[in-house]
């Protein structure tokens, strides 16, 4: 008896120490760079900081909030966020109400239609070729009109339509509602833990692109995001052109390291998720079970 | 004088046949709302989804941007056959098919045995402070998370710092630059960034297998290991299947991002994946047929692999799977 409790507490005890070690080295990079950013790019240099600042000081976020390229970088960022989330939510409910609706004519062919898109791909080069005849390069709605919708979150979507009572849209139709009606006043209103979560997936979608930027967008400055920008400054580290890439010039030369200022943009990039993501639990955790479950 | 019965039987057809389109046009006018709402959307997932797929057509093609559709010359598999025999292909398939392995082994059999231990964790407000921040590299962005692996195995990096003090090395090494180390770094980078993520599905399942069996388990004197063996373990079978299914079919979409922002010419022969390779000598050489021709190789070996695991998968389980 007692070798069992004293073999179930050293199971407790290595699994604390366990999941403490793996919180630890999920948690260390960004406590890390978040360190770096705080700390004097000059003091960075001689190496050494972990998770505290040795020598604090705004200066890296100052100085990353002049660039030019990072500012319209951000606004651009957040711009396709709050766009692509709005438009993409809207219409995945559409599309997701209309199939739910059992009596709808056209039902198979358009849930066929949407789920095949999830397994085919017409791929990289048919993709570009077709932005490119549409006119969208260089545009600003090729963030928003290709990715627009998704398989996935349309079927996770229906399913939880799906478990609402059928008779709360019957009487209204008795009442004489037509079904974009209950749509807007019915079905949504009672779908919003579910449009949370999928407004999350996204718009954290959205927030982290890049590729799309670099394979359309990048000959327009004016129009790239925060991620692309981003990528840039990482794969020119240690070049000596990266004062044309921050959009400055002789007049307001770095003051900063290269190191310290990609430590900067690094923790502006990810502070609005980590905000946002940890609310937001509950419902991904319960949106993922029901589409993994319902395909 | 009556008609016959053959004639009036040919009349009732057309009247039936018209009766029934008139019907199906009164149902349309009465569902006229849902129609119109998922109108746009049809349009929408036409264009963008399937007329690239009709450019595929590009990949038989000499295919060249100024002239229309029907004034391509036909070249066949004569992009095909080129493709294979091109000693670059087989290196990036190599590179593809090892990443995809790894990845679905590690991002596979990991996140289970996570989500089991998180299970066992009693103490309800550190589980969830641990799940909480196990999801939060799969939120951030690959840029990110490139950068941060960069840093993490620079010289001067804690990496090399850590393996200096423990003496395992006797100077520091340039993880980055070595070609044989990437295979590694990725699909570490990767296991870090999704293992959070990925367990929750099987959480969610071990979390709904009903309690009595542990207990009845327990009375038989079974130790914890061997109630998770024989209760936990099948008890998630069926997600675990479904999860694996999903993985194999995407196999070889394994995706780029993370080679792309992770490699350097240094290590090229061991990074470059189809996606990329396409790129390369597709878009950036103006051969969209070859480019295209790369792309249907992939998405055809996808729904082969696809297939195939569905069923392997209906065999080992009498019959149920996902397709």
């Amino acid at each position: 008896m007692r070798q069992v409790k004293k073999g179930e507490r050293l199971f407790q005890i290595s699994l604390y120490l366990f999941m403490i070690f793996m919180g630890l080295i999920t948690l260390y990079p960004f406590l890390n760079v978040l360190a770096i950013s705080l700390n004097d790019s000059l003091d960075t240099i001689k190496g050494g900081v972990h998770l505290l600042p040795r020598v604090f000081t705004w200066n890296n976020y100052r100085e990353v909030f002049t660039y030019p390229n990072l500012v319209t970088g951000f606004n651009i960022s957040f711009l396709r966020t709050a766009v692509g989330t709005g438009l993409g939510l809207l219409s995945t409910a559409m599309v997701a109400y209309v199939i739910s609706c059992r009596e709808f004519v056209a039902r198979r062919l358009v849930t066929a239609l949407f789920i095949l898109t999830m397994y085919v791909s017409g791929g990289l080069i048919p993709e570009f070729m077709l932005v490119r005849k549409l006119g969208l390069m260089n545009n600003f709605w090729v963030y928003i009109l290709p990715g627009l919708i998704s398989g996935w979150n349309v079927f996770v979507l229906r399913a939880y339509i799906d478990t609402l009572p059928v008779s709360l849209m019957e009487s209204a139709k008795l009442d004489g509602a037509n079904e974009l009606t209950i749509f807007l006043r019915i079905v949504l209103p009672l779908c919003k833990p579910i449009l949370a979560t999928i407004a999350l997936f996204i718009a954290v979608a959205q927030w982290n692109s890049w590729f799309d930027t670099y394979i359309y967008c990048s000959g327009k400055q004016a129009l790239t995001t925060l991620q692309y920008e981003m990528m840039r400054i990482l794969q020119d580290v240690t070049s000596a052109t990266t004062s044309s890439m921050y959009g400055i010039n002789e007049y307001n030369a770095p003051r900063t390291s290269p190191e310290s200022i990609q430590a900067a943009i690094t923790i502006v990039v990810t502070i609005p998720i980590l905000l946002v993501y940890p609310f937001l639990q509950k419902y991904f955790v319960k949106g993922l079970t029901l589409g993994a479950i319902k395909s | 004088m009556s008609r016959t019965g053959e004639e009036s039987g040919q009349l009732n057809y057309c009247f039936e046949k018209q009766q029934k389109y008139k019907r199906y046009f009164q149902r349309l006018y009465r569902q006229r709302y849902l129609f119109l709402m998922v109108l746009p959307f049809l349009v929408w997932v036409i264009v963008f989804k399937y007329i690239p797929i009709w450019g595929w057509t590009m990949a038989f093609q000499d295919y060249k941007p100024h002239f229309s559709f029907l004034e391509q010359t036909w070249v066949g598999f004569k992009y095909f056959i080129e493709l294979f025999h091109d000693r670059q292909f087989y290196l990036v398939l190599r590179n593809t098919l090892v990443m995809s392995l790894l990845s679905l082994l590690c991002g596979y059999t990991f996140p289970i045995i996570f989500a089991i231990l998180i299970n066992e964790i009693r103490h309800k407000f550190f589980q969830k402070t641990i799940q909480t921040i196990s999801y939060l590299p799969h939120f951030v962005s690959w840029v990110v998370v490139a950068g941060i692996f960069t840093k993490l195995l620079a010289i001067g990096g804690p990496i090399n710092q850590l393996l200096l003090e423990l003496g395992l090395l006797k100077e520091p090494v340039l993880f980055m630059a070595k070609g044989e180390y990437f295979w590694g770094i990725v699909t570490v980078a990767d296991l870090w960034k999704e293992l959070g993520w990925n367990s929750i599905i099987f959480l969610a399942a071990i979390v709904s297998i009903d309690e009595n069996l542990y207990e009845a388990a327990q009375m038989d004197g079974a130790n914890r290991f061997r109630q998770i063996w024989h209760v936990t373990l099948p008890g998630i079978r069926m997600v675990v299947f479904i999860m694996l299914i999903m993985s194999i079919g995407n196999l070889i979409n394994i995706g780029f991002e993370r080679q792309f922002l992770l490699q350097n010419n240094l290590v090229k022969d061991y990074s470059e994946v189809l996606d990329l390779y396409a790129l390369t000598y597709g878009i950036r050489v103006a051969r969209y047929a070859y480019g295209t021709a790369v792309g249907i190789f992939k998405s055809v070996v996808s729904i082969i692999l696809l297939l195939v695991a569905n069923t392997v998968v209906k065999r080992f389980n009498d019959g149920t799977a996902v397709l």
